[in-house]
């Protein structure tokens, strides 16, 4: 792929600014961390004593072990709801098929801290659910109980994780593989268990271990529910209330990197040996089984419960934002626009700062990745393999960790005036945009890989120089991939807590997203709270819209040039 | 091992949407036998195995498997054993737990289960490579796998999809002779799918040539090389001159006059009845075949070669002589 001669001056001089960005904002926090977790706080000498601390507290030991079992009960109810939503959707003529992939998205229009305080008025102790449940049958269900209010919220915000990975593997196996099965006497559940379930395992163990460790590194939505013993909530809260200098924030924030490495570690691990679909001629796909009526029912029940549940958050979200009083009652007493015009009078600074935030963040996401991948993809300067490894490891870094980082690293730091640096409200752009460039940058090397280095060549026999031919040959074909990564990053960039909650010094400063989870906090605060969670599900639904498009006219675009 | 059971096919029809698979066909495969569906690519011979093997539904006619129709019968209950052309062989299972799922899926004893593992593994030279995962075996042992997964449940019938078609041609030898003796020891009858007439003529008892869907013919390797019923089958199967009466000899109207190669022979212009110019000659080792232009046509005559022999050069005028009994007239 590289092409010959293409190292330049200007190329080193990119790198080098990129890999200066990375060290700053990205390294220097993490290993920041890392080493206050590592040394006494008193001398500064290195020592242990500081992890002796962690396992000799009670509240840590159980908030550790609180967060394991609720990340693997999230997994293991995401999976209960997925797999036989997969086997529906990849074996079987099902017509409720694309409502049943829709869903994938669901969890990135909104992260689960959003519809928290929505769902314990639907499903809480005296929510909707239980109020009627308790009216006509005399009995209630715990699903929002203390952590099994955080297990139920999480499994079904990310359940399609799971279900979206398990739904592309099952679907790349050779058809072959199935039929040898059927034509050896084997069929049905027993065929889905043996042979097609193996086979897609890889396409499981992806989604479930991201699952796991998005739960364990979730600080908003056990706090929302009241939930302070876990851990990503303990380092939060020791940071917030004891203050930076406290050891105990920097040790759990190892924990969480150590959690996430070892989760992602472990999968490889699993998996190792297991990629088949080398081995797989893929295509064709598996002759549908027609579903009998009952079945077809049965089907459809199960997918439209599945529905409801995913989407009670939203409609919980969205009765709440236009809520007088819901309290005790299965809905609300009555209805207001009231939250809305308070909303955009007093909180609109948080609207106003969520735009700017994200497509800045989104900007130098796009940058970044496009530079990162322009060089590791198209040139042979030494040590470039290096920046996508550096950016990457962003992605075993919890937002509450990287939070932390830049206020230890930044917070010395002071302007002429003598605020910190940390103070900045640049900071918790920096800190989203870092946050999310692991995903922008694999959007960008997924729209460069599909433009031919020919091209590239061809400008350059004709005389254009590197510089010009990136300027007119390769960013122009690039725009729809870049666009499409630049609108998901400003998407998921709108919604981004954990870091933004230990960054944010006044209100002034802080995007929606913030707003909103101070705002859940009181009873009184709720409906104004719901009603810029609404406002930002649209957002992030409009930018997710945006996005498809960008995507589907660059692939015509395409199309249509070759 | 069962007793071999015969395959009976009557006036299936079969489309995919608008477009028809298969037309009419009727065949009669004989117990023991070891048949071949020989044809293009897209003629419908894969989609006749599949249905045998119950992955398609016909839309009219039936199958008949030891006398039994099995058309409300689902592929798990047919014991028809099929061999991918893939293999299909299950990467996550090792070689023995390839050949031992047909028989966990029957529910036989675990002694047994191994017994018959063992022995379908023995059979085709595998019993060394039972731990060894598909990944790591050549091609040809993978095959071997497969058909030993394949004949360890003891199908009534074997069904070999286009088993040749992922090995290398010096590999194509050796395992063709392989599954012809498996197939004689075992006395099994097989079905075998191809679009190679040489794979079809080497090991098969009868082959059934197919086009558009349709049966073109059936009959042993010979007749059918021999006696054509049509041209499609002269054409397809070996190098075949076919002619209209623009070449010098007299044509039936509505007919072809279709004549091989080596069965004409070249002589002097003068007095022949057809005489033309060669425009090509090829060197095949043992004979030399040329290509003489007469008329609009060209027609290709293969001569023996013999060192020190005479050769004809391209642009010089010949005759060819073609004896009356070796000319076949077949419809247009």
């Amino acid at each position: 792929m590289a092409l010959a001669g293409a190292r330049s001056p200007g190329q080193a001089t990119l790198a080098l600014a990129i890999a200066l960005f990375l060290a700053v904002f990205l390294l220097v926090p993490v290993a920041t961390v890392v080493y206050v977790a590592f040394t006494d706080k008193g001398g500064g000498a290195l020592t242990l004593v500081n992890f002796l601390d962690f396992v000799r507290t009670d509240l840590f030991v159980r908030s550790f072990w609180n967060s394991v079992y609720v990340s693997a009960m999230t997994v293991a109810w995401a999976s209960a709801l997925a797999l036989p939503l997969a086997y529906l959707t990849t074996r079987f003529e099902f017509r409720g098929a694309m409502l049943v992939q829709t869903l994938g998205f669901l969890p990135l229009v909104m992260p689960p801290f959003v519809g928290a305080v929505a769902m314990q008025l639907l499903f809480g102790r005296n929510g909707s659910v239980n109020l009627l449940l308790d009216e006509w049958f005399d009995f209630k269900i715990g699903f929002m109980e203390g952590l099994n209010g955080v297990i139920f919220l999480q499994a079904i915000h990310y359940f399609p994780f799971i279900l979206v990975n398990l739904s592309a593997a099952l679907r790349n196996i050779d058809r072959a593989m199935e039929e040898a099965a059927q034509n050896l006497g084997s069929h049905g559940l027993r065929l889905f268990r043996r042979i097609a379930l193996p086979l897609a395992l890889p396409g499981y163990v992806a989604g479930s271990s991201l699952v796991f460790v998005k739960v364990f590194d979730d600080v908003a939505t056990p706090l929302l529910l009241n939930v302070k013993e876990m851990l990503a909530p303990q380092a939060y809260l020791r940071i917030t209330s004891i203050g930076i200098d406290d050891p105990m924030g920097y040790v759990i924030s190892v924990v969480l990197i150590a959690i996430a490495v070892a989760t992602m570690w472990a999968s490889a691990r699993a998996l190792k040996g297991r990629d088949y679909a080398t081995t797989q001629r893929g295509g064709g796909g598996l002759v549908r089984r027609r579903l009998k009526p009952r079945e077809s029912a049965l089907a459809y029940a199960v997918v439209i419960l599945i529905l409801a549940l995913v989407l009670a958050p939203h409609v919980g979200l969205l009765l709440l934002s236009f809520a007088t009083v819901w309290s005790f009652s299965p809905l609300p007493d009555g209805y207001t626009l009231a939250h809305y015009a308070r909303v955009l009078s007093d909180s609109s600074v948080y609207i106003k700062n969520t735009l700017l935030y994200s497509s800045l963040a989104a900007g130098i996401d796009v940058a970044v990745g496009g530079t990162i991948a322009y060089l590791v993809l198209r040139t042979r300067l030494p040590g470039r393999q290096w920046l996508d490894w550096a950016a990457s490891t962003a992605l075993a870094v919890p937002g509450v960790v990287l939070g932390i980082g830049y206020l230890r690293a930044f917070y010395g730091v002071k302007l002429p005036d003598g605020t910190p640096l940390a103070a900045l409200w640049i900071v918790i752009v920096l800190a989203i945009a870092i946050r999310r460039l692991p995903y922008a940058l694999r959007a960008a090397y997924a729209a460069l890989q599909q433009i031919s280095v020919s091209l590239e060549e061809a400008a350059e026999n004709l005389g254009a120089t590197k510089a010009r031919t990136v300027r007119r040959v390769v960013v122009p074909l690039m725009t729809g991939g870049l666009l499409a990564g630049f609108v998901t990053s400003f998407a998921t960039a709108a919604v981004e807590l954990s870091a933004v909650l230990i960054l944010v010094q006044s209100n002034s400063d802080a995007p929606l997203a913030y707003g909103l989870y101070v705002l859940m906090q009181t009873p009184a605060g709720r409906g104004a709270g719901a009603a810029l969670g609404v406002i930002a599900v649209l957002i992030v639904a409009i930018c997710m819209g945006l996005a498809q498009l960008a995507a589907d006219r660059s692939q015509r675009a395409r199309g249509l040039d070759i | 091992m069962s007793k071999a059971a015969g395959i009976e096919i009557a006036g299936v029809n079969l489309s995919y949407g608008s477009t028809q698979v298969l037309k009419n066909v009727d065949l009669s495969i004989h117990p023991g036998e070891f048949f071949a569906f020989l044809g293009p690519s897209g003629c419908g011979k894969t989609t006749l195995l599949r249905l045998i093997a119950g992955f398609a539904q016909a839309r009219t006619g039936r199958v008949l498997l030891d006398g039994q129709d099995v058309a409300p019968l689902p592929p798990w209950k047919r014991d028809v054993g099929m061999v991918f052309q893939s293999y299909a062989l299950w990467p996550h299972m090792t070689v023995a737990r390839n050949v031992a799922f047909g028989l966990e899926e029957r529910c036989l004893p675990r002694a047994e289960i191994d017994r018959r593992v063992a022995g379908a593994l023995d059979l085709v030279g595998l019993a060394a490579y039972a731990d060894r995962r598909p990944a790591q075996l050549s091609g040809g042992q993978q095959q071997r796998v497969a058909v030993a997964r394949t004949i360890a449940i003891e199908p009534k019938v074997l069904l070999l999809d286009e088993p040749l078609s992922n090995l290398d041609a010096r590999m194509r030898v050796s395992v063709r002779r392989e599954l012809r003796s498996l197939q004689q020891r075992l006395g099994l009858t097989t079905i075998f799918v191809t679009h190679d007439q040489e794979e079809a003529n080497t090991i098969c008892d009868r082959i059934a040539v197919m086009d558009a869907g349709v049966i073109q013919q059936v009959g042993t390797p010979m007749e059918l090389y021999e006696s054509p019923a049509n041209l499609f089958v002269a054409g397809f199967l070996g190098s075949a001159n076919i002619l209209d009466d623009r070449a010098g000899v007299a044509v039936p109207a509505g007919k072809r006059l279709v004549f091989r190669p080596q069965h004409a022979t070249l002589t002097a212009a003068e007095g022949a009845a057809m005489r033309g110019t060669v425009a090509n000659r090829e060197f095949l080792g043992a004979t030399v075949r040329y290509a003489v232009r007469v008329g609009e046509s060209e027609i290709l005559v293969d001569a023996p070669f013999r060192s020190g022999g005479e050769l004809r050069g391209v642009g010089d005028r010949v005759g060819i002589a073609l004896p009356p009994e070796r000319m076949l007239f077949l419809p247009a």
